[in-house]
């Protein structure tokens, strides 16, 4: 007994040709190109009230965002807090990461950063004091200040560009690294330029991207 | 609805919400005159009635109890009392889609508070707009695992558009209004406030003001003029031109104007399972709903379009299938006031951010000509032709669900309301009822809520005006989730008709272990269900039991006839299928009709 609705089946209809990719997007199968990750660093003000970093946090994880660093700090308004974020995502993600942040009620605003904006990150490297003058020569070479020097270990403060901390981190290595403390990248816009926007990014703000 | 809205209009518009807004702060201040707020519970209460709420559904419970108290003297609020806190939700919700303005529901802390949590997250999946007042143990008490004491705001932070936990008596009613504002402007959704019992006891005279959203919410209403003129002339210029209308339509309040926009531009539309009732189904261009339990029709056109003008919708995995294959040919031009759906799933060749009755406006204002789609428009009548829903009704075989849904639809008018719940009974509810006019289809779509539909049912009935119909189409498996709520609905007595399409299953997961887990039937079939007609008499309501065709239309007519709540008991074929069916992830162009051709996929 056949049940079901009548008409024609699955394959015997006229079908289109065309495709799109899994961000969504119309594609020409013959220059199809996997979307590449990027690194975006991108900064939010926040209302600085009880929970807001648990909503933040918890948004990226329920929707499966790569998040590499995140920072909250004080601002010069008591109101207020900055949020800094490096993402690594495909362009899309990045973007979805923007909008969904925006959306948060307790969120003034948030933009992503220049490609030259400043960018810092601290770290705290604890290593051997044996070899304790070169251990200070190799501080020195990265602008690293001594913090602490006792009980056979010294433990150096180093600031700067994630590249810069990095390439500290190898160099101190052959002392024998005891323990790293590192906080994310915080970052300003260089100049008057503000660095999250009164208003949070509307997608009219879009640039035609295809 | 002929005419386009003209700039006068606004003004006009813009002169009553003048008026109104007066009339709410002379009535604020009535309230504040005749009875000042002396507690933080009694500011919650007064915030809801000066943001005009009329009903509240809830359960009482310790730590909600000085809100309830402040309750019992307010003579602008009902209260209904609902047998469960998920029904209290799922009412509220309810309450919500036919008003266009948050329904309000309250529970205790802990379970009170836990149990709203399958309605809250329905409601959010939905975007339906919602408020729900939790108890909460006293501030000192808070995160020492007091009695009753669960983390709300933890909880209910990833299924709310924003929560709040109240700390202060003097900002409570304020903390309401802004809740109730959030629910209610821009994309709806659900909102929470948290009320420690002490909160609600201290005292304050601060008398709450108007509901208002936060000045970090940013709703935006007009889209961008170019993005505008470009998707308007590239409308103009598809040779196979469709609206796909979902519920931000509805939510939005823009069924004229999309209504409108169709009709003048002859553009045929298909709807999202939520944008159901946004255009009338029986209309040429209306394709009906298209996605995994589609039309074939709309399927069809959906595949084949070649440019897409989707309005309100999140373009979900039931719509879409697989994302590769979803209306592979088209440019997609997206309207919806959430910036963030813009591009989440379907890239959007022209981001519309904006209200939809705005953006609808200003497209057909760029519009500079109707597009020239007869052929397209004789195809998708063709594909109507081609793909029939019609089913047969073997007088030797069990009754066909299909025809119990035709029959009620027959038997009532154009204004009924429907709610369901999930599963089967939905689909046919959805496909076989022709729905003419939005918030008459009231559903869980995201969540997928079982045991969604009687409680909803209470809801529709308490927001409807006293003349019209509410019925709910139920599944013997959805029906059992939340039956409990017959004790409200006799209790207040509500006029529902609850018809429960019992195939002795929960028949969806029986029609998907038979096409896709090699019928192995394991924990879908029922052995044993209760008689439903008997069950409902045992509560107070009337019960019927129908099991063949010729008493279908004279039951029907009985229970719409008996003015208090009925169950009827339909004891349907359970090898019924919905088809057509796009299996989970596949292609919309190759739903399939029948057994054999889920086979071919």
């Amino acid at each position: 007994m056949s049940r079901g609705l009548q008409g024609p089946g699955p394959h015997d209809r006229p079908h289109p040709e065309g495709r799109r990719n899994d961000q969504g997007f119309r594609i020409d199968p013959v220059t199809e190109a996997e979307p590449e990750t990027r690194r975006a660093v991108v900064s939010a003000l926040v209302e600085h009230e009880p929970g807001v970093l648990a909503k933040v946090s918890g948004l990226f994880a329920r929707r499966q965002f790569n998040i590499e660093e995140l920072t909250v700090g004080a601002i010069q308004n008591d109101d207020y807090a900055r949020i800094t974020l490096v993402v690594e995502e495909p362009e899309p993600g990045i973007d979805q990461v923007e909008k969904q942040l925006a959306k948060l009620v307790p969120v003034v605003s948030v933009n992503e950063l220049g490609t030259d904006a400043i960018q810092r990150e601290i770290a705290l490297v604890k290593v051997d004091g044996e070899e304790h003058s070169e251990v200070l020569s190799t501080a020195e070479m990265y602008d690293g200040t001594v913090v602490d020097s006792t009980g056979g270990t010294v433990t150096i403060e180093l600031t700067g560009s994630e590249r810069k901390i990095e390439a500290a981190l190898d160099t101190f290595e052959r002392f024998g690294i005891r323990e790293i403390a590192r906080a994310g990248t915080v970052a300003l816009e260089r100049g008057a330029e503000e660095t999250a926007r009164k208003r949070p990014p509307a997608a009219t703000d879009e640039t035609e991207d295809t | 609805m002929s005419e386009p809205a003209h700039a006068v209009e606004t003004d006009e518009e813009q002169a009553d919400e003048h008026t109104t807004d007066d009339a709410r702060a002379a009535e604020r201040d009535r309230r504040a005159e005749e009875s000042p707020v002396t507690s933080g519970a009694e500011a919650v209460v007064r915030a809801l009635e000066n943001a005009g709420v009329e009903h509240v559904f809830g359960v009482q419970g310790g730590a909600i109890m000085p809100v309830y108290d402040a309750l019992y003297d307010s003579e602008e609020i009902t209260h209904v009392t609902m047998a469960h806190e998920q029904g209290a939700a799922h009412a509220a919700d309810a309450y919500g889609i036919v008003t266009g303005e948050p329904g309000t529901c309250m529970a205790t802390s802990g379970p009170g508070a836990t149990n709203l949590v399958t309605g809250l997250a329905d409601a959010d999946m939905d975007s339906d707009p919602m408020i729900a007042l939790t108890g909460q143990v006293a501030t000192d008490m808070v995160g020492n695992d007091a009695f009753q004491e669960t983390d709300t705001i933890g909880v209910t932070t990833p299924v709310t558009k924003a929560n709040y936990f109240a700390d202060h008596a003097d900002t409570i009613g304020d903390t309401v209004g802004t809740a109730f504002a959030l629910a209610r402007d821009g994309r709806q959704g659900p909102t929470l406030v948290d009320l420690p019992k002490d909160v609600t006891q201290n005292e304050t005279d601060h008398e709450p003001g108007e509901a208002e959203t936060p000045d970090t919410f940013d709703v935006p209403n007009e889209a961008d003029e170019g993005i505008v003129r470009d998707a308007a002339d590239a409308i103009a210029a598809a040779d196979r031109p469709l609206i796909l209308a979902g519920g931000g339509v509805i939510k939005g309040d823009a069924v004229d104007e999309l209504r409108q926009f169709a009709y003048d531009h002859e553009i045929p539309v298909v709807t999202t399972m939520p944008g159901i009732g946004s255009m009338p189904e029986d209309h040429d261009l209306c394709l009906e709903w298209a996605g995994m339990h589609g039309t074939g029709y709309a399927n069809m056109a959906i595949t084949h379009t070649d440019f897409l003008f989707a309005i309100g919708t999140r373009f979900d995995d039931r719509l879409t299938g697989n994302i590769e294959t979803f209306a592979p040919e088209a440019e997609v031009a997206h309207v919806d006031i959430d910036p963030a759906e813009i591009s989440k799933n379907i890239h959007a060749d022209y981001p519309l951010v904006g209200d939809a009755a705005t953006v609808l406006d200003q497209v057909y204002e760029a519009l500079p000509r109707s597009p020239d789609a007869e052929e397209w428009r004789e195809q998708c009548l063709a594909w109507q032709d081609q793909y029939p829903m019609e089913y047969t009704t073997p007088e030797d075989e069990p009754i066909k669900p299909e025809f119990v849904v035709e029959a009620v639809d027959e038997a009532t008018a154009d204004d009924t309301i429907v709610t369901t719940g999930v599963g089967q009974h939905q689909m046919w509810a959805s496909q076989y009822w022709t729905f003419r006019e939005p918030r008459t289809w009231v559903s869980s779509h995201g969540l997928g809520t079982m045991g969604y539909g009687l409680p909803s049912a209470i809801g529709a009935r308490v927001a409807a005006e006293d003349d019209r119909t509410v019925v709910c189409f139920d599944g013997d498996g959805s029906f059992l989730m939340t039956q409990q709520g017959l004790s409200v609905a006799v209790r207040e007595n509500l006029d529902i008709n609850v018809f429960v399409l019992n195939n002795a299953a929960v028949g969806m997961v029986r029609q998907w272990q038979d096409a896709f887990y090699e019928e192995r039937r394991m924990a879908s079939e029922y052995p044993w269900v209760p008689e439903f007609d008997l069950l409902a008499e045992a509560f107070g309501a009337r019960g019927f039991r129908v099991e063949e065709y010729d008493d279908v239309a004279d039951t029907v007519e009985k229970a719409l006839a008996y003015d208090g709540p009925s169950v009827i008991d339909v004891h349907i074929d359970p090898s019924a299928n919905v088809y057509p069916m796009v299996p989970s992830g596949g292609d919309n162009g190759r739903f399939a009709l029948k057994d054999e051709h889920l086979e071919e996929l």
